[in-house]
């Protein structure tokens, strides 16, 4: 599991072409990768590089940044325990604290199963909901100890399959239009001007003119 | 280190400002900093640097400024100059500012200044201590980091030292063009690094280092040498290339530990490559020649004094002399000498031996009426804003890397389209505007075709751009391909002059002082100056001049092979190396009766000599160098000559006295130089940029080559191209520790088309066969190589493309085999 499988370069290949610059799908593609793997290998790096025409050190420049994309692998569910102001009124780091004791690892570490990563995060605004926990970007509100030993009983029998899909995965459908659905995608110095702004300037000029 | 300071501008759009009270015109749309400077009020910065984009990362550079709306703090480096602003750099607010900032980025900086490289020329120790706290508020443990990470094979890295200034991240992405370095992580974990296992190879790595303003990035071969206090430092000019960057010689105890960019504005902007800048290390090395040797009874070659070497070389001269003239001697080589050095040679040669075998070029290069008789252009002039030049010349990123640093901005900043017309791509790639492939033999066909406007449809575009630059087209000529008759390159600079009479042209030979040598008169048929031996001149200073017309390097090694040379001098010359025909360079050196070598390192062909005579390296001898575009600017002796070796210039004269020259010429006023004599300016090489040579269009006759008969191509072969590699196996690379290790091994670069009826793929070993020998070697298939062609680089580990060429024809055709 490294490069992206060929189906997935084909698929990367189309994500490309929506940009005016190849460069821009950089992020894009990092996701395609994680979705694939879960995490974001050095090899899959290094060939979102070569799709892009950019060097690695560039893609993992911009990955390295984004706290979303994981450059080791974790688990199949990746837990966020919110501990920011609101969740921390409301019991967040206790709750982070139970966490850790029943899954057995410290924040930011990997069951040895390799089924749960956890990680304690700044505010995911979900503050109304406090406290909160994400699992693969997927929210849980108001979760008390007995709703956190609930989930993850639920998670590892396999009952949210249908609510939280494997991690990488960022939106449950994917935007994938046929290409003549494909609305007006052209270079912006293509574009014709938007009517707001013609209008806009035409009544400036007139203006200008009074 | 000497940051750059700004040049003065041209006032096109003054604007009045008020820099701390006192009134200053600045050019509108300047740069705030800039124009401070230039005003005399320095302020500090670390992010900065003149050479690059502004980006307002450091927060240093902080000063009030009103336009109207009440002081505000504004970093200068990123405000441009408007009438009427009022700057304040020294008020509390910008002080408290100053403080602050600097207390913040020394909150993670190690202070380990005594251990530190950079300590006691570190923009980070001087601004601190001139506008910094006295001491720091932050008690915390600071960032630690692995130290040294190498981040290439010549620079280091220490991250905790870094700043995030952006300036080496910058350099590689914005003027190099190799962004392998880059920032990693976020916030307080931010720090410079490389992909993991994809090291920073750039060619230009060493300006990191040069750029740093902290100690983050350390050179190898610099790092815990000296102290900066301890060196001391003359300003010179590089002659690894013919680019002639300037850049300063720094020694301690009289050994060579650096050197640096100096910014010349009409060269180099402050960069060098790392060839050039880690060079000095061959001039270290501890195989430097010391003294004298002569090939005794027993064959092998044994120290002895200088007088009875010289002694040996003059009665092999006077044997040759009495025996079959002077047309029996010869000299080949002197690009690696001073023009004063050459000049000596040439006149030694010319005027007391009488023989006009002399060349400085190593049939890799042009005839030198074409070098010096062209039209010429100034490297400024090929990069000047909106220029279109026709490149038909050697890779630049290999051959002349500084220049292509030039033309890399030049075509992304200044608008410049460069049409790229050649047997490989070069090093230029998505920075030509239009690239239109030459096979060997078809240059100047393609180019008439292209300036014609009579192209296929898929070149017409390069033909367009081409056409609507009209007489201003600038012309880059060189040798794109070793394999391939230099006759190929003057049809097309002939088809270039046949539709375009006002071209001109930028002459790119690669060889260090190669246009000095040439000006001095190191090359056949010419006197000093470019004056052609037919016009029986006497110059300054010279008894005779040689009867007869001699030959070049080709024909000198020709004639040696034939047993016709009796003396061949080899100045600083390795033709068993650099000659793209080995077979003709072995057998040549093996006929000549005396080979006698002026040299500072035993390269291959001084191994087999029979005189060896030690030389001064670069950085031991004063004197002046010509670059590619005929700029003299001066080189500097900065350390004593090892051994007994001696300047080349003083064994010159040494030979003429015992040969009986009347007068002494030792010393430099001895030779009124023809480069000196005929600059622009009041002397030798005045300011940084050096002066001109004037008289660029000279009368020359260049050699023009009527209907170049270009054997036609069999479906059974592929055409050959040589090209040169920046590191090779050159001598002076060899022995310099931090670059040998960076020549890569030979590979042949063919076409998937070619490739695939062969059934190899990548690593596949083929054989080439020539008429004149067979190799085998790897292959990498490579579109950017056309079909029907094979690149193979010069000189480099494995196998030699240089078996397979025969000089005599125009172009070398190989078979391919599998092997």
């Amino acid at each position: 599991m490294a490069r992206l499988n060929e189906a997935n370069e084909q698929l990367a290949r189309a994500i490309i072409a929506r940009y005016p610059e190849p460069r821009s799908a950089l992020i894009p593609l990092c996701h395609l990768a994680q979705e694939q793997d879960g995490w974001l290998d050095e090899d899959a790096m290094a060939h979102v590089a070569e799709l892009i025409g950019c060097t690695p050190a560039q893609v993992l420049g911009t990955a390295s940044f984004y706290e979303m994309f994981k450059l080791h692998p974790v688990g199949k569910y990746c837990i966020n325990v919110c501990t920011n102001i609101s969740c921390q009124l409301l019991g967040g780091e206790e709750l982070l604290e139970h966490a850790e004791s029943r899954l057995g690892v410290r924040s930011g570490g990997t069951t040895p199963d390799g089924m749960f990563t956890l990680e304690d995060v700044e505010c995911v605004a979900a503050c109304t909901e406090a406290p909160a926990v994400q699992v693969n970007y997927r929210y849980f509100h108001r979760v008390g100890i007995e709703d956190f030993d609930a989930l993850i009983d639920a998670l590892l029998a396999g009952e949210l399959d249908d609510v939280v899909p494997p991690h990488g995965t960022l939106a449950k459908v994917r935007q994938d239009l046929a290409a003549d659905r494909i609305a007006n995608i052209t270079a912006p110095e293509d574009q014709e001007m938007p009517v707001w702004i013609a209008r806009a300037e035409a009544s400036a000029g007139e203006g200008a003119a009074t | 280190m000497a940051e750059e300071t700004p040049k003065p501008v041209e006032l096109t759009d003054p604007v009045e400002i008020t820099v701390d009270g006192e009134t200053v015109v600045a050019q509108g749309g300047d740069l705030l900093i800039d124009a401070c400077e230039r005003a005399g009020t320095y302020i500090p910065r670390f992010c900065y640097h003149p050479r690059m984009r502004p980006v307002g990362m450091c927060r240093m550079c902080l000063v009030e400024v009103d336009t109207g709306r009440g002081p505000a703090l504004q970093p200068s480096c990123m405000l441009p100059v408007t009438e009427g602003m009022t700057v304040d750099t020294r008020s509390d607010t910008v002080a408290k500012v100053q403080d602050g900032v600097l207390e913040f980025l020394l909150a993670n900086h190690p202070l380990d200044c005594p251990v530190c490289d950079k300590g006691g020329e570190c923009p980070l120790q001087d601004q601190t201590y001139a506008y910094g706290p006295g001491e720091s508020r932050y008690v915390e443990e600071k960032r630690h980091y692995e130290k040294p990470i190498a981040i290439s094979e010549t620079v280091y890295l220490d991250r905790e030292r870094c700043i995030l200034c952006d300036r080496c991240t910058r350099f590689a992405d914005e003027v190099a063009g190799d962004p392998l370095i880059h920032f990693i992580d976020r916030g307080s974990s931010t720090q410079v690094n490389t992909f993991p296992d994809e090291p920073f190879s750039s060619y230009f790595s060493g300006n990191t280092v040069q750029i740093c303003p902290v100690g983050a990035l350390t050179a190898k071969p610099y790092r815990f040498k000296a102290r900066p206090w301890d060196l001391t430092e003359v300003e010179s000019t590089c002659t690894r290339c013919s680019v002639g960057c300037r850049i300063t010689i720094e020694s301690s105890q009289d050994q060579i530990l650096r050197f640096q960019g100096v910014d010349s504005d009409a060269v180099n902007w402050g960069w060098m490559c790392d060839k050039g800048r880690f060079g000095f290390e061959a001039m270290n090395s501890e195989n430097r020649l010391l003294a004298p040797m002569m090939r005794g009874e027993d064959g092998e070659l044994t120290e002895v004094r200088w007088s009875d070497a010289l002694s040996g070389v003059t009665s092999e001269l006077r044997r040759a002399l009495d025996g079959r003239g002077p047309s029996s001697v010869a000299l080949i080589g002197g690009s690696r000498s001073t023009n004063e050095g050459a000049e000596a040679w040439a006149r030694l040669a010319k005027s007391v031996i009488g023989t006009d075998n002399c060349d400085a070029q190593l049939g890799d290069g042009l005839p030198a009426e074409a070098a010096l008789g062209l039209p010429g252009l100034t490297i400024d002039e090929v990069c000047a804003p909106g220029s279109t030049v026709l490149w038909m010349g050697p890779d630049p990123l290999e051959t002349l890397p500084v220049l292509q640093i030039r033309l890399r901005h030049a075509v992304l900043n200044d608008g410049v389209r460069i049409v790229e017309v050649g047997p490989a791509r070069t090093g230029l790639r998505s920075l030509v505007a239009a690239r239109v492939p030459a096979a060997p033999g078809r240059l100047a066909d393609v180019v008439g075709g292209l300036l014609g406007g009579d192209v296929a449809d898929e070149f017409a575009q390069a033909s367009e751009i081409l056409r609507s630059a009209g007489d201003d087209l600038r012309v880059v000529v060189g040798r794109a391909n070793l394999a391939e008759s230099p006759d190929t390159v003057l049809a097309a600079v002939g088809a270039v002059r046949s539709a375009l009479p006002a071209a001109r042209f930028l002459v790119a030979l690669g060889r260090g002082n190669v246009r000095g040598a040439l000006e001095a008169g190191l090359a056949p048929g010419l006197l000093p100056g470019g004056i052609p031996l037919s016009s029986g001149e006497l110059p300054q200073g010279w008894e005779s001049i040689p009867a007869e017309e001699g030959h070049d390097t080709t024909g000198i090694l020709s004639a040696a092979a034939a047993g016709r040379i009796d003396v061949l001098v080899l100045l600083g010359a390795d033709p068993l190396t650099d000659f793209p025909d080995r077979s003709l360079a072995r057998r040549a050196l093996a006929a000549a009766r005396c080979v006698v070598a002026v040299t500072p390192l035993l390269d291959a062909s001084a191994a087999g000599a029979h005189i060896v005579l030690p030389a001064a390296g670069f950085g031991e001898v004063d004197g002046t160098t010509t670059n590619l575009e005929g700029r003299v600017t001066p080189v500097s002796a900065k350390v004593t000559i090892p051994g007994t070796a001696r300047a080349d210039r003083s064994i010159a004269g040494a030979l003429a006295s015992r040969l009986g020259a009347t007068d002494s010429w030792d010393s430099p006023e001895d030779l009124p130089g023809a480069a000196e004599s005929a600059t622009d300016g009041d002397g030798p090489a005045s300011g940084p940029d050096g002066d001109l040579l004037v008289g660029i269009d000279r009368e020359l006759p260049i050699p023009s080559v009527g209907d170049l008969e270009v054997p036609p191509t069999d479906a059974y072969s592929l055409r050959l191209v040589v090209a040169r590699k920046l590191y090779d196996r050159g001598t002076m690379l060899v022995e310099s520790p931090s670059s040998a290790a960076l020549a890569p091994g030979s590979v042949a670069l063919l076409n998937p088309a070619d490739a695939a009826p062969l059934g190899v793929e990548e690593g596949s070993r083929i054989r080439l066969i020539s008429a004149s020998g067979s190799i085998s070697i790897p292959t990498v298939p490579d579109e950017s190589v056309p079909k029907g062609s094979v690149l193979v680089h010069h000189d480099l580990e494995g196998a030699d493309p240089r078996e397979l060429v025969d000089i005599s024809d125009v172009v070398c055709d190989v078979r391919v085999e599998v092997a």
